[in-house]
């Protein structure tokens, strides 16, 4: 296994290149998800495609399971029936990249933050030379200017975002799942954090889906918005908003940008008093 | 230049306010054994307490600086001091991987669960007559019992460790791609050293009870516990009274000393 995973390493942007491709530009299938939560139906019968080398935000109602949902793909949570499938394979084929909201709990404060970062890397036994390769990359493409030779727990609260942000992303998942992981930080530090997530995003086309309670960031980095209804929960809509990257302070003020936040509202409002 | 010299005044003038500040901060932690040791040495004097009873304290004080500087008590406390590292040391090597062990696998310790709380809640000194069956009046025995009271001790929080575990690391650790191996040796492990180490202290004042209490009761010849009755009945009472500080000085170090080790180790607690 560590053999295939290991193969399209070096090429982010690529994760699988010999799979037969699914229907057009999809990455993850949802075909028939269910999960019931005490008894009552939290997705029935759920279908959902998710497109490649896109950055999809999850938004809707409170309670109807955005973070489940992401949680469910990347296999936190175990589902009732139906079917997931990473470009047709199980995830257990994949890697993927998880981003915690609360990274205090989901670093581990034993380890220097660059043993952090390099753990996923351990655990597919790479060799030091390789580890040191990547490591030195992220370093590069994140600008970091903190000392990761510091315990976790020596660092603001924004560096050690950005740090698990890093530890996702150092063995090239070929999907990056962020569960509100600006939630925790102050202002400066989620638009240092988003701006990074962009470039990212731009250099490697990572697919990523990101669960959000706030519409305009959740807007702002998305290619789409998923909304979601109450529970039992269903596709609202799926809205587009294709304004170029890199988007910027100056996007934010944009009409299309100001529409697509106004559209995803109405529905979100729409939905909540239904 | 004019500026330097109304500076310096001010400087001065407050440099010595601040450092009296900070010294009465530090001069509390002894006001309590101070104002003991007035009162104790005020109710000999005025002879509420016969002195055959209770010396005054400096005199005990005496008996054990002298005792520890090369005299008897010395010979005795290192008894007592290597029976408690035995019976430690046994507790901590035996119990700490079967703690880790059982909280990593709850249906086993659901099951061993209430042998360990009820020989927990058991006082150890009541089984000292059921060890002096097993292994008869020898120094091992002293050690056995405070070793298995130590054991459980460190069982139970070693185990809850692994137990409350936090959820959200094992996640993290197994959404990248660990195994259960790995999420036992990289997460599980770690999250239990902190309760470990509160069980290791507790489990170290409970071994130095034991062997004080069986070096009493079981025919010992040597050890703190045996100096203490037997200087109680020839009526020595300085040197008992030496003694039982001699006692609570070294429970007090070892706490001490492992919570600077605690420290240590567990850098990241409470961060």
């Amino acid at each position: 296994m560590n053999a295939v995973l290991n193969a399209p390493v070096y090429d982010a942007d690529v994760p699988a290149p010999e799979f037969k491709p699914g229907p057009a530009g999809t990455h993850i299938t949802i075909r028939g998800l269910t999960k019931y939560f005490a008894g009552w139906p939290l997705y029935e019968n759920f279908d959902l495609d998710i497109p490649k080398h896109r950055i999809v935000s999850v938004f809707g109602p409170n309670g109807c399971g955005k973070s489940t949902l992401i949680n469910m793909i990347a296999g936190l949570i175990p589902i009732d029936s139906g079917e997931i499938l990473f470009d047709g394979k199980s995830l257990k084929d994949t890697k993927i990249g998880y981003v915690f909201q609360n990274y205090r709990e989901a670093m581990f404060p034993w380890m220097r933050t660059i043993d952090n970062i390099a753990y996923p890397l351990k655990l597919e036994g790479r060799s030091k030379a390789e580890v040191d390769r990547r490591m030195a990359e992220l370093v590069a493409s994140f600008d970091v200017k903190f000392d990761l030779n510091r315990y976790p727990y020596e660092l603001s609260g924004g560096q050690q975002q950005t740090a698990s942000i890093m530890r996702a992303l150092a063995p090239n998942p070929e999907v990056l799942f962020l569960d509100e992981p600006f939630s925790a930080l102050d202002f400066e530090m989620t638009l240092f954090i988003r701006e990074k997530l962009q470039e990212v995003f731009m250099q490697t086309g990572t697919t990523m889906m990101l669960v959000s309670h706030d519409l305009e960031e959740a807007v702002y980095l998305a290619d789409e918005v998923l909304l979601l209804t109450k529970r039992p929960t269903k596709v609202a809509e799926i809205l587009r908003y294709e304004d170029p990257r890199p988007r910027t302070t100056a996007t934010l003020s944009e009409a299309s940008f100001i529409a697509a936040k106004k559209r995803s509202l109405e529905i979100f409002q729409r939905e909540v008093r239904r | 230049m004019e500026a330097a010299k109304p500076w310096s005044p001010p400087a001065a003038s407050g440099a010595p306010t601040t450092p009296k500040k900070t010294d009465w901060g530090k001069a509390l932690p002894f006001v309590g054994p101070i104002v003991l040791f007035i009162v104790w040495d005020l109710v000999v004097r005025l002879g509420f307490i016969k002195p055959i009873l209770l010396p005054p304290p400096l005199d005990a004080l005496g008996a054990l600086l002298g005792g520890l500087a090369g005299g008897p008590l010395l010979g005795d406390f290192a008894v007592t001091v290597w029976r408690t590292v035995q019976a430690f040391l046994i507790a901590a090597v035996v119990g700490m991987p079967l703690g880790v062990l059982l909280g990593s696998n709850e249906k086993a310790y659901r099951s061993v669960e209430f042998l360990i709380d009820f020989f927990r809640s058991t006082p150890s000194s009541a089984l000292i007559p059921l060890f002096l069956m097993i292994f008869g009046v020898s120094d091992i025995n002293k050690v056995a019992i405070a070793a298995f009271g130590a054991l459980l001790i460190v069982v139970f929080n070693s185990a809850y460790g692994v137990i409350n575990a936090r959820k959200q690391r094992v996640m993290a650790a197994k959404v990248m791609g660990a195994t259960r191996w790995q999420v036992f040796r990289d997460v599980l492990v770690w999250e239990s050293l902190q309760p470990s180490f509160v069980g290791l202290r507790s489990a170290v004042s409970m071994a130095l009870v034991i062997v004080i209490v069986a070096e009493m009761f079981i025919g010992a010849d040597s050890g703190l516990g045996n100096r203490i009755i037997n200087s109680q009945q020839v009526m020595n009472v300085k040197d008992m009274y030496a003694s039982i500080l001699a006692a609570g000085a070294l429970g007090y170090a070892l706490n001490v000393l492992f919570l600077v080790i605690e420290r240590k180790i567990v850098h990241w607690s409470g961060r």
